[in-house]
């Protein structure tokens, strides 16, 4: 695979909505880690349209090839397991993008990412959304949905979590929430709510954290 | 041509090899660990490519233990292709209308760089067990020279697999503004036990031989094949892998039908392995073995830096990017992830590639295009960031 042209990249804005949203939060210039960072949409998008100083943790060996091959600084590595190689503070923003629900520790994690960065971007699908609670309370299964196609025995997400879980999570752990978005289907933001509202109308959620 | 003739005329050979050579440490000597200066002292080197006019694409590829500074193209004295002659060239991994390629052999080594089989001035004869015993730290200080001797103030890229990626963590640990990107393959850290222990059974094969007379058989007019036959023999299975034996000779016997009930090499891997042994002594020395095999045991980069590997890191403006392969059991996956957790430590900007690849520990030097595919990336990467012009 030849790596695309520095142009192309630079042009190559058309992200992911929810990725887009998680870009706007971070400054130009910034160090970035981004944890789980899959094929390195995200990580390519800040390193080449952010000029971040980026790197990314990936669990599959085949996202991490195709980052690194692809020039961008990507390690093999677990979420559970490896933030605790990295000293505190070494980045300005530590991302989970759409993550955490598959980690075995997710407050570890958490604490983890507060601790080596300063701020902490986390994204994660809100199992309080109002379809998966009509489906849980109709059909008494756990809920199959576009957001979350997979059933509950193969799925990867583990640990599935409603906005208000998190919100919860947050306070216990002595996390700051800085800013709160509850995104709908096309990762687009839903206007403003209430913590009720969103974790009914939310169907995924992208948090601003740091540390109290 | 019978094999004592052969190698003497390997020896003659040697001394005619193509390529540069350049006498190095002639004002300052070259400090060795062991406490000896050594000057002035012959580097022999190839290049590839040509050195741009910033002359910021310089690569330096380190070799491995039995390697040579003969990257690509025919070897001369084997006639093979060179060592990474697939990945040296216009196009290739390490594009040489691109890059500029330096490879240098190490010293102690025995094509053409000072070593134990070359003469020492002071006596007049070679060196032999006289010759000081060097250290991977001492390799890299004498390509410093050779750099600057090359007038290069910063290599783009210092990459190597194996004692060669040894090279290149210790480089990039000593000489960090020396080097923009730092690509150490199947390598370690440090040589484990279990590595020395293989070094061990090698070298006493060596001496074990009659035919080495205490490391002075260049004065018999002897070279102790047999010893350093053996010694690659038991090391070549060590670079494969029992999947990568299995599928190449399985069990299959070697041009016969049954078994001789006796020990000539029935099996085909038996008779592999004797060929291996037999035609690397037509190229190799044995006391440079001995010499570079030990150099690779006294490996252990955190030893330096108080036993603490990240500090050998610390602030490091190195890109590294780190490369395994599934397969390898002489310098595992589990020995570059403890490098990339001290990289991580000291929040250095790496990168981590583990290659599937049932190959062994040879995969390095094998066709692996995923492998390609990444160091291709990962180089193009580090260009774009440093505005690398073509020369």
């Amino acid at each position: 695979m030849k790596p695309r042209d520095l142009r192309v990249r630079r042009q190559a804005a058309k992200i992911r909505a929810d990725l887009l949203l998680i870009a706007d939060m971070v400054e130009p210039g910034a160090r970035v880690l981004d944890i789980g960072c899959g094929d390195g949409a995200l990580l390519e998008h800040l390193v080449f349209v952010k000029q971040v100083t980026g790197r990314g943790i990936e669990l599959s060996q085949e996202g991490v090839n195709a980052c690194v091959s692809q020039g961008l600084s990507v390690i093999q590595g677990d979420a559970d397991t490896d933030l605790t190689d990295y000293p505190a503070g070494a980045f300005d923003y530590a991302i989970l993008s759409q993550t955490l629900q598959a980690t075995h520790d997710p407050r570890h994690v958490l604490e983890q990412l507060v601790r080596i960065g300063r701020r902490a971007i986390v994204s994660f699908p809100n199992f309080g959304h109002w379809q998966s609670r009509l489906y849980l309370v109709f059909r008494g299964r756990r809920p199959v949905t576009d957001a979350l196609p997979a059933s509950w025995y193969e799925t990867p997400n583990i640990h599935f979590c409603t906005i208000r879980d998190f919100s919860v999570l947050c306070g216990e752990v002595g996390v700051t929430v800085e800013r709160a978005l509850s995104l709908d289907a096309r990762g687009r933001t839903a206007s403003q709510q209430s913590l009720r509202l969103a974790n009914l109308l939310g169907q995924s959620a992208l948090f601003l954290l740091r540390k109290t | 041509m019978n094999k004592q003739d052969l190698a003497e005329s390997w020896a003659a050979k040697v001394q005619t090899l193509p390529g540069e050579r350049v006498e190095l440490g002639r004002g300052e000597p070259l400090r060795l660990d062991c406490g000896v200066e050594l000057g002035p002292f012959t580097m022999a080197y190839q290049t590839y490519g040509s050195l741009n006019s910033e002359r910021s694409n310089a690569i330096l590829a380190c070799h491995a233990l039995t390697g040579d500074q003969y990257l690509a193209g025919a070897h001369p004295i084997t006639g093979k292709p060179g060592w990474w002659d697939m990945m040296v060239g216009p196009g290739k991994p390490l594009d040489t209308e691109r890059y500029f390629v330096i490879c240098a052999n190490v010293p102690g080594g025995c094509m053409g760089s000072i070593g134990p089989r070359e003469i020492n001035p002071a006596t007049g004869e070679p060196w032999g067990l006289g010759f000081p015993v060097i250290t991977v730290a001492d390799m890299v200080r004498a390509q410093m020279l050779l750099l600057d001797h090359l007038g290069i103030e910063r290599l783009f890229c210092a990459l190597g697999g194996s004692m060669g990626g040894m090279q290149v963590l210790q480089l990039a640990a000593s000489y960090p503004e020396r080097i923009f990107a730092a690509v150490p393959i199947a390598a370690s850290a440090r040589h484990t036990a279990q590595n020395i222990a293989f070094h061990e059974v090698g070298r006493q094969a060596i001496v074990a031989d009659p035919n080495w007379f205490d490391g002075e058989y260049y004065r018999h007019g002897k070279v102790p094949r047999r010893g350093l036959a053996v010694a690659r023999m038991a090391a070549h299975i060590t670079y494969l892998s029992e999947a990568a034996l299995t599928r190449k000779f399985g069990r299959r016997l070697q041009d016969r039908s049954d078994v001789t009930y006796g020990f000539e090499a029935d099996f085909q891997v038996e008779s592999y392995l004797r060929h291996q042994g037999s035609s690397f002594v037509d190229r190799f020395d044995a006391n440079s073995y001995l010499y570079i095999t030990r150099a690779m045991d006294y490996f252990d980069l955190a030893a330096d830096y108080g036993g603490i590997l990240a500090s050998a890191f610390q602030d490091t403006p190195v890109r590294y990017c780190v490369i395994s392969f599934t397969g390898d059991w002489l310098f595992p996956t589990s020995e570059s992830r403890d490098l990339v957790r001290a990289l991580n430590a000291s929040a250095a900007d790496v990168s981590f590639v583990e290659i599937e690849s049932d190959k062994g520990h040879d995969a390095f030097l094998l066709e692996e295009p995923e492998f390609w595919g990444t160091l291709r990336g990962f180089l193009f990467g580090c260009g774009e960031q440093l505005g690398l012009t073509a020369p």
